[in-house]
Protein backbone atom coordinates (compact mmCIF):
# COMPACT_ATOMS: atom_id res chain seq x y z
CA UNK A 1 0.00 0.00 0.00
CA UNK A 2 1.81 3.73 -1.04
CA UNK A 3 1.81 6.25 1.48
CA UNK A 4 2.17 9.72 0.76
CA UNK A 5 2.78 13.00 2.66
CA UNK A 6 1.17 15.93 1.23
CA UNK A 7 2.89 19.53 1.18
CA UNK A 8 0.53 22.83 0.45
CA UNK A 9 2.40 25.88 -0.95
CA UNK A 10 1.03 27.55 1.57
CA UNK A 11 2.64 25.45 4.40
CA UNK A 12 6.10 26.58 3.05
CA UNK A 13 8.75 27.67 5.41
CA UNK A 14 8.97 31.68 4.02
CA UNK A 15 11.60 34.03 4.85
CA UNK A 16 11.97 37.37 3.01
CA UNK A 17 15.23 39.33 3.18
CA UNK A 18 14.21 42.33 0.93
CA UNK A 19 16.38 40.72 -2.39
CA UNK A 20 15.49 37.55 -1.33
CA UNK A 21 12.47 35.76 -1.07
CA UNK A 22 12.65 32.24 -0.32
CA UNK A 23 10.01 29.47 0.14
CA UNK A 24 11.86 26.23 2.14
CA UNK A 25 9.34 23.22 1.56
CA UNK A 26 12.04 21.41 3.93
CA UNK A 27 13.57 23.26 7.33
CA UNK A 28 16.41 24.92 6.38
CA UNK A 29 18.42 27.99 7.90
CA UNK A 30 15.82 29.84 10.22
CA UNK A 31 12.60 27.60 9.30
CA UNK A 32 12.76 24.73 11.14
CA UNK A 33 9.93 22.50 11.19
CA UNK A 34 10.51 18.77 12.83
CA UNK A 35 8.14 17.29 10.45
CA UNK A 36 9.37 18.85 7.47
CA UNK A 37 13.55 17.33 7.74
CA UNK A 38 13.54 15.36 4.68
CA UNK A 39 11.91 13.36 2.30
CA UNK A 40 14.29 10.15 2.08
CA UNK A 41 17.68 11.65 0.75
CA UNK A 42 15.88 14.91 -0.80
CA UNK A 43 17.03 17.21 2.01
CA UNK A 44 16.62 21.19 0.52
CA UNK A 45 13.81 21.92 -1.98
CA UNK A 46 14.16 26.01 -1.76
CA UNK A 47 12.19 28.13 -4.19
CA UNK A 48 13.86 31.22 -4.39
CA UNK A 49 13.33 34.72 -5.96
CA UNK A 50 16.33 37.00 -6.52
CA UNK A 51 16.43 40.53 -7.22
CA UNK A 52 18.25 41.86 -10.43
CA UNK A 53 22.32 41.87 -9.28
CA UNK A 54 21.71 39.97 -5.94
CA UNK A 55 23.08 37.09 -4.48
CA UNK A 56 24.84 35.10 -2.46
CA UNK A 57 28.26 35.67 -2.00
CA UNK A 58 30.99 33.10 -1.64
CA UNK A 59 30.24 30.32 1.10
CA UNK A 60 31.42 26.52 1.20
CA UNK A 61 29.46 23.64 1.16
CA UNK A 62 30.51 19.59 1.63
CA UNK A 63 29.29 16.54 1.17
CA UNK A 64 25.99 17.54 -1.08
CA UNK A 65 24.71 17.03 -4.26
CA UNK A 66 23.30 20.87 -5.31
CA UNK A 67 21.05 20.48 -8.21
CA UNK A 68 20.05 24.49 -9.48
CA UNK A 69 17.28 24.69 -11.81
CA UNK A 70 16.47 28.20 -13.09
CA UNK A 71 12.73 28.68 -13.75
CA UNK A 72 12.84 32.30 -14.96
CA UNK A 73 16.36 34.71 -15.52
CA UNK A 74 19.61 33.28 -15.32
CA UNK A 75 22.41 32.79 -12.67
CA UNK A 76 26.13 33.80 -12.90
CA UNK A 77 28.11 30.96 -10.66
CA UNK A 78 31.57 31.10 -9.80
CA UNK A 79 33.56 28.37 -7.75
CA UNK A 80 36.80 27.50 -5.91
CA UNK A 81 37.48 24.64 -8.31
CA UNK A 82 37.75 27.90 -11.10
CA UNK A 83 34.16 27.21 -12.72
CA UNK A 84 32.56 30.66 -13.99
CA UNK A 85 29.02 30.02 -15.55
CA UNK A 86 25.98 31.96 -15.76
CA UNK A 87 22.96 28.84 -16.22
CA UNK A 88 20.35 30.02 -17.29
CA UNK A 89 16.06 28.80 -17.51
CA UNK A 90 16.15 25.30 -20.14
CA UNK A 91 19.22 24.47 -18.08
CA UNK A 92 20.58 22.95 -15.20
CA UNK A 93 23.52 22.77 -12.96
CA UNK A 94 24.95 20.41 -10.40
CA UNK A 95 27.46 20.22 -8.23
CA UNK A 96 28.75 17.82 -6.03
CA UNK A 97 30.60 19.56 -2.87
CA UNK A 98 31.95 16.25 -1.44
CA UNK A 99 35.42 17.57 0.37
CA UNK A 100 34.70 20.78 0.60
CA UNK A 101 33.96 23.74 -2.33
CA UNK A 102 33.33 27.09 -2.21
CA UNK A 103 30.90 29.09 -4.90
CA UNK A 104 29.10 32.31 -4.93
CA UNK A 105 25.95 32.19 -7.11
CA UNK A 106 24.16 36.10 -8.09
CA UNK A 107 21.43 36.85 -10.44
CA UNK A 108 23.36 37.38 -13.89
CA UNK A 109 20.79 40.60 -14.98
CA UNK A 110 20.52 43.61 -13.39
CA UNK A 111 17.08 44.28 -13.97
CA UNK A 112 15.29 41.09 -14.14
CA UNK A 113 13.80 39.08 -11.25
CA UNK A 114 15.68 35.44 -11.14
CA UNK A 115 13.43 32.49 -9.66
CA UNK A 116 15.84 29.55 -9.16
CA UNK A 117 14.95 25.95 -7.46
CA UNK A 118 17.83 25.00 -5.65
CA UNK A 119 17.66 20.91 -4.42
CA UNK A 120 20.26 19.34 -1.86
CA UNK A 121 20.04 15.94 -1.86
CA UNK A 122 22.75 13.52 0.43
CA UNK A 123 25.47 11.80 -1.50
CA UNK A 124 25.74 7.86 -1.45
CA UNK A 125 29.01 8.27 -0.51
CA UNK A 126 31.33 11.00 1.73
CA UNK A 127 34.34 13.13 0.85
CA UNK A 128 34.40 12.60 -2.59
CA UNK A 129 36.57 15.15 -5.30
CA UNK A 130 34.38 18.09 -5.83
CA UNK A 131 33.23 18.33 -9.60
CA UNK A 132 30.57 20.57 -11.18
CA UNK A 133 28.89 20.72 -14.58
CA UNK A 134 25.72 22.23 -16.00
CA UNK A 135 23.60 21.29 -19.49
CA UNK A 136 21.76 23.24 -21.60
CA UNK A 137 18.05 20.69 -21.96
CA UNK A 138 16.15 19.87 -24.59
CA UNK A 139 12.66 21.59 -24.08
CA UNK A 140 10.72 20.23 -26.45
CA UNK A 141 11.51 17.07 -25.42
CA UNK A 142 9.59 17.60 -22.28
CA UNK A 143 5.77 17.95 -23.95
CA UNK A 144 3.82 15.32 -22.38
CA UNK A 145 6.58 13.63 -21.31
CA UNK A 146 8.81 13.22 -18.03
CA UNK A 147 12.21 14.26 -19.45
CA UNK A 148 14.93 12.68 -17.23
CA UNK A 149 17.29 15.52 -16.35
CA UNK A 150 19.36 13.96 -13.71
CA UNK A 151 20.36 10.40 -12.77
CA UNK A 152 23.65 8.54 -11.03
CA UNK A 153 25.07 7.64 -14.43
CA UNK A 154 27.70 9.71 -16.57
CA UNK A 155 26.22 8.10 -19.67
CA UNK A 156 22.70 8.38 -19.53
CA UNK A 157 20.19 11.43 -20.19
CA UNK A 158 20.39 14.61 -18.36
CA UNK A 159 23.14 15.52 -15.31
CA UNK A 160 24.42 12.72 -13.37
CA UNK A 161 25.14 13.04 -9.24
CA UNK A 162 26.50 10.67 -6.60
CA UNK A 163 23.38 9.53 -5.63
CA UNK A 164 20.47 6.54 -6.84
CA UNK A 165 18.38 9.48 -7.52
CA UNK A 166 16.41 10.28 -10.63
CA UNK A 167 14.69 13.41 -12.03
CA UNK A 168 12.41 14.47 -14.64
CA UNK A 169 10.72 17.69 -15.79
CA UNK A 170 7.76 17.42 -17.74
CA UNK A 171 5.23 20.46 -19.65
CA UNK A 172 1.52 18.72 -20.50
CA UNK A 173 -1.30 19.62 -22.18
CA UNK A 174 -4.77 19.51 -20.20
CA UNK A 175 -6.00 16.15 -20.02
CA UNK A 176 -3.02 14.54 -20.27
CA UNK A 177 -2.10 11.23 -18.17
CA UNK A 178 0.64 8.97 -17.72
CA UNK A 179 2.00 6.93 -15.53
CA UNK A 180 5.64 6.95 -13.87
CA UNK A 181 7.22 4.07 -12.83
CA UNK A 182 9.79 4.39 -9.86
CA UNK A 183 13.53 4.08 -11.03
CA UNK A 184 14.93 1.88 -8.46
CA UNK A 185 12.94 -0.42 -5.37
CA UNK A 186 13.23 1.43 -2.04
CA UNK A 187 13.04 4.78 -4.01
CA UNK A 188 10.16 7.13 -3.37
CA UNK A 189 8.71 10.16 -5.53
CA UNK A 190 8.86 13.63 -4.47
CA UNK A 191 6.09 15.73 -7.28
CA UNK A 192 6.84 19.20 -6.89
CA UNK A 193 3.82 21.53 -9.20
CA UNK A 194 6.32 24.44 -11.08
CA UNK A 195 3.10 25.55 -12.39
CA UNK A 196 -0.47 24.95 -13.17
CA UNK A 197 -2.72 21.96 -11.43
CA UNK A 198 -2.38 18.08 -11.64
CA UNK A 199 -3.74 14.92 -10.12
CA UNK A 200 -1.33 12.48 -8.73
CA UNK A 201 -2.66 9.53 -6.76
CA UNK A 202 -5.71 11.03 -6.67
CA UNK A 203 -4.33 14.10 -4.78
CA UNK A 204 -4.90 17.53 -6.57
CA UNK A 205 -1.60 19.91 -6.42
CA UNK A 206 -1.69 23.56 -7.31
CA UNK A 207 0.99 25.47 -8.15
CA UNK A 208 4.26 24.63 -5.90
CA UNK A 209 2.61 22.06 -4.14
CA UNK A 210 4.95 18.94 -2.68
CA UNK A 211 3.67 15.15 -3.06
CA UNK A 212 5.76 12.55 -1.54
CA UNK A 213 4.94 9.32 -2.44
CA UNK A 214 6.72 6.06 -1.60
CA UNK A 215 6.14 2.31 -0.78
CA UNK A 216 5.19 1.96 -4.50
CA UNK A 217 6.47 1.11 -7.97
CA UNK A 218 4.24 3.55 -9.78
CA UNK A 219 2.22 7.05 -9.56
CA UNK A 220 -0.21 7.90 -11.88
CA UNK A 221 -0.03 11.87 -12.77
CA UNK A 222 -2.68 14.12 -14.85
CA UNK A 223 -2.83 17.23 -16.03
CA UNK A 224 -5.53 19.46 -15.05
CA UNK A 225 -5.01 22.45 -16.72
CA UNK A 226 -3.00 23.31 -19.72
CA UNK A 227 0.52 24.01 -19.71
CA UNK A 228 1.30 21.79 -16.26
CA UNK A 229 4.27 21.64 -15.51
CA UNK A 230 5.79 19.04 -12.59
CA UNK A 231 9.22 18.18 -11.70
CA UNK A 232 9.25 14.58 -10.18
CA UNK A 233 12.26 13.70 -7.67
CA UNK A 234 13.08 10.04 -7.71
CA UNK A 235 15.15 9.36 -4.34
CA UNK A 236 16.22 6.63 -2.47
CA UNK A 237 14.11 7.10 0.53
CA UNK A 238 17.14 5.47 2.92
CA UNK A 239 19.92 7.40 3.90
CA UNK A 240 23.07 5.42 2.60
CA UNK B 1 46.87 16.97 7.36
CA UNK B 2 46.12 19.89 7.99
CA UNK B 3 47.71 22.84 10.62
CA UNK B 4 46.28 22.26 13.80
CA UNK B 5 43.31 25.05 14.46
CA UNK B 6 40.97 25.92 17.17
CA UNK B 7 38.72 28.30 16.16
CA UNK B 8 37.22 30.34 19.75
CA UNK B 9 34.90 32.28 20.88
CA UNK B 10 34.47 35.87 20.82
CA UNK B 11 34.26 36.77 23.69
CA UNK B 12 30.90 39.44 23.67
CA UNK B 13 29.04 36.14 24.42
CA UNK B 14 30.73 35.38 27.16
CA UNK B 15 28.38 36.75 29.19
CA UNK B 16 25.67 33.72 28.11
CA UNK B 17 27.66 30.59 29.17
CA UNK B 18 25.27 29.51 31.58
CA UNK B 19 22.40 29.29 28.90
CA UNK B 20 24.31 27.94 25.86
CA UNK B 21 24.33 25.16 24.20
CA UNK B 22 27.87 23.80 23.85
CA UNK B 23 28.91 22.57 20.48
CA UNK B 24 31.84 21.08 19.22
CA UNK B 25 32.22 21.29 15.48
CA UNK B 26 34.91 19.00 14.02
CA UNK B 27 36.31 19.40 10.25
CA UNK B 28 39.09 18.45 7.95
CA UNK B 29 38.92 22.24 6.06
CA UNK B 30 40.08 24.83 7.84
CA UNK B 31 37.71 27.77 5.73
CA UNK B 32 34.46 25.70 6.43
CA UNK B 33 35.94 25.15 9.97
CA UNK B 34 36.31 28.92 10.03
CA UNK B 35 32.95 29.34 8.83
CA UNK B 36 31.34 27.02 11.09
CA UNK B 37 32.80 28.78 14.05
CA UNK B 38 31.41 32.50 12.62
CA UNK B 39 28.30 30.26 12.33
CA UNK B 40 27.65 28.68 15.56
CA UNK B 41 29.02 31.75 17.97
CA UNK B 42 26.85 33.66 15.98
CA UNK B 43 23.72 32.76 17.96
CA UNK B 44 23.68 33.70 21.75
CA UNK B 45 22.64 30.41 22.83
CA UNK B 46 25.19 28.44 20.90
CA UNK B 47 29.06 28.32 21.72
CA UNK B 48 30.86 26.82 19.15
CA UNK B 49 34.11 25.42 19.72
CA UNK B 50 35.62 24.31 16.60
CA UNK B 51 38.76 22.31 15.49
CA UNK B 52 40.76 20.60 12.77
CA UNK B 53 41.86 17.71 14.24
CA UNK B 54 40.96 14.65 16.64
CA UNK B 55 43.23 15.33 19.11
CA UNK B 56 42.14 18.89 19.53
CA UNK B 57 38.21 17.58 19.95
CA UNK B 58 39.05 14.76 22.42
CA UNK B 59 40.97 17.29 24.51
CA UNK B 60 37.95 19.72 24.57
CA UNK B 61 35.89 16.88 25.65
CA UNK B 62 38.08 15.89 28.28
CA UNK B 63 38.50 19.57 29.51
CA UNK B 64 34.60 20.86 29.65
CA UNK B 65 30.76 19.69 29.00
CA UNK B 66 30.22 19.25 25.61
CA UNK B 67 25.96 19.02 24.45
CA UNK B 68 26.58 18.07 20.88
CA UNK B 69 29.36 16.76 18.75
CA UNK B 70 28.88 17.95 14.94
CA UNK B 71 30.99 15.53 12.44
CA UNK B 72 31.90 17.59 9.27
CA UNK B 73 33.80 17.44 6.30
CA UNK B 74 36.92 15.42 5.33
CA UNK B 75 36.57 13.15 7.91
CA UNK B 76 37.41 9.51 6.60
CA UNK B 77 34.81 6.27 7.04
CA UNK B 78 38.00 4.88 9.35
CA UNK B 79 38.65 7.73 11.38
CA UNK B 80 35.00 8.42 11.82
CA UNK B 81 34.27 5.21 13.71
CA UNK B 82 37.88 5.96 15.69
CA UNK B 83 37.14 9.44 16.83
CA UNK B 84 33.52 8.25 17.81
CA UNK B 85 35.05 5.60 19.61
CA UNK B 86 37.37 7.82 21.12
CA UNK B 87 34.90 10.78 22.25
CA UNK B 88 32.89 8.04 24.00
CA UNK B 89 35.20 6.75 26.00
CA UNK B 90 35.66 9.94 27.31
CA UNK B 91 31.79 11.14 27.62
CA UNK B 92 29.70 7.60 27.02
CA UNK B 93 26.25 9.68 27.16
CA UNK B 94 27.76 12.29 24.13
CA UNK B 95 25.36 13.04 21.24
CA UNK B 96 27.39 13.03 18.04
CA UNK B 97 25.71 13.61 14.67
CA UNK B 98 26.63 14.29 11.60
CA UNK B 99 26.83 17.67 9.66
CA UNK B 100 26.10 18.10 5.84
CA UNK B 101 26.68 20.90 3.94
CA UNK B 102 29.00 23.24 5.50
CA UNK B 103 26.80 25.95 5.64
CA UNK B 104 23.80 27.56 7.72
CA UNK B 105 21.05 26.01 5.62
CA UNK B 106 21.06 22.23 7.34
CA UNK B 107 22.63 24.18 10.83
CA UNK B 108 19.91 25.12 12.98
CA UNK B 109 17.22 21.79 12.51
CA UNK B 110 20.34 19.48 12.33
CA UNK B 111 21.29 20.96 16.03
CA UNK B 112 17.51 21.60 17.05
CA UNK B 113 16.47 17.96 15.48
CA UNK B 114 19.48 16.38 17.55
CA UNK B 115 18.69 18.39 21.20
CA UNK B 116 15.22 17.86 20.94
Amino acid sequence: MSQFILHKENTRGHANHGWLDAHHSFSFANYYNPERMHFGVLRVLNDDSIDGGMGFGSHPHDNMEIITIPLAGAIAHKDSMGNSAVIKNGEIQVMSAGTGVSHSEFNANADEQLNLLQIWLFPNKKNITPRYDQQTLDVAARHNNFQQILSPNADDAGVWIHQDAWFSLGKFDEGFETEYKIKKAGNGVYAFVINGEVTINGQVLSKRDGLGVWDTDSISFKANTAGAEVLLMDVPMELN
Amino acid sequence: MNKPRRFSKPARFIGFENMQTTILYIGRDTEITAVMNRLLNARPEWKGLCVCTDEEAISICKEQHIDLVLLGNGIDPESETELKNKLLAVRPSLKIIQHYGGGSGLLYGEIMSALN
